[in-house]
């Protein structure tokens, strides 16, 4: 058993598990009943797709990739940010969290201020 | 020899880091709000990219591009409960609603406390 053998073994191993990860945090995005839900499953993509470039940077032997995990992760960063500002500022929209029916949180009003309890 | 130790050891990152992955996101599916998603994706999450970044930057052989990727990892840990904080004191303050289970939440009393101080 060479060392080829155990690192594609591995990286099958690694690819197979990330992909059941990322259809995990897809079905979170899709899903997720309110805001902050999506923002997390988004930055928890962001964080898959960093382990993807590795293991492909490992797999195809292009060390650029690396260069490129460490820009995302910046972007992902920033972008969280970005979301939590934009929560704070908006607040939560009247109804987001109650479980209604589908046609029911459709009709969503915008432009409502924040709700203090 | 060394080649096989070296492979056992990124072989061994690589799959650790898949398994935190994918706890993450099981984690961000099965837990019941947005406060326990934010705990399994922003540690699990984190620790598990950043194995595979450090694997990716023993397997080059290189200390250019290990010290690069070792920036790279660090950074993550930084940034992530940084940023996880953030998103949990934005939806805090919005007024997102803990899960039903929860037995605590001191952050609300402090408010509170706050109102009735003015």
């Amino acid at each position: 058993m060479g060392a080829e053998t155990i690192i594609s073994a591995a990286s099958a191993i690694a690819l197979l598990l990330m992909c059941a990860a990322f259809f995990l945090t897809a079905f979170r995005v899709i899903r997720g009943p309110t805001l902050p839900d999506r923002i997390v499953a988004l930055d928890m993509l962001v964080a898959i797709a960093i382990g993807f470039i590795a293991v492909l940077a490992i797999k195809t032997g292009f060390n650029l990739y690396i260069d490129i995990a460490i820009a995302l992760g910046l972007v992902g960063f920033l972008a969280t940010v970005a979301f939590a500002r934009f929560v704070m500022r908006q607040g939560m929209e009247p109804g987001e969290e109650e479980p209604a029916p589908a046609a029911a949180r459709q009709g969503r009003t915008g432009g409502k201020r924040r709700v203090r309890r | 020899m060394m080649d096989l130790v070296l492979a056992l050891a990124v072989g061994a990152m690589l799959v650790a880091g898949g398994v935190f992955t994918f706890l993450a996101a099981l984690g961000l599916v099965r837990l019941p709000d947005v406060y326990t998603r934010m705990h399994a994706a922003s540690k699990a999450g984190t620790v598990g990219s950043g194995l595979m970044l450090f694997a990716a930057g023993i397997h080059a052989l290189d200390v250019a591009i290990f010290t690069r990727a070792l920036a790279g990892f660090v950074f993550f840990v930084l940034t992530a409960p940084v940023a996880a904080h953030l998103v949990a004191k934005a939806a805090h303050g919005a007024g997102y609603r803990l899960t039903r289970l929860t037995v605590i939440d001191d952050m609300r009393e402090a408010e509170r406390r706050d109102a009735k101080k003015r």
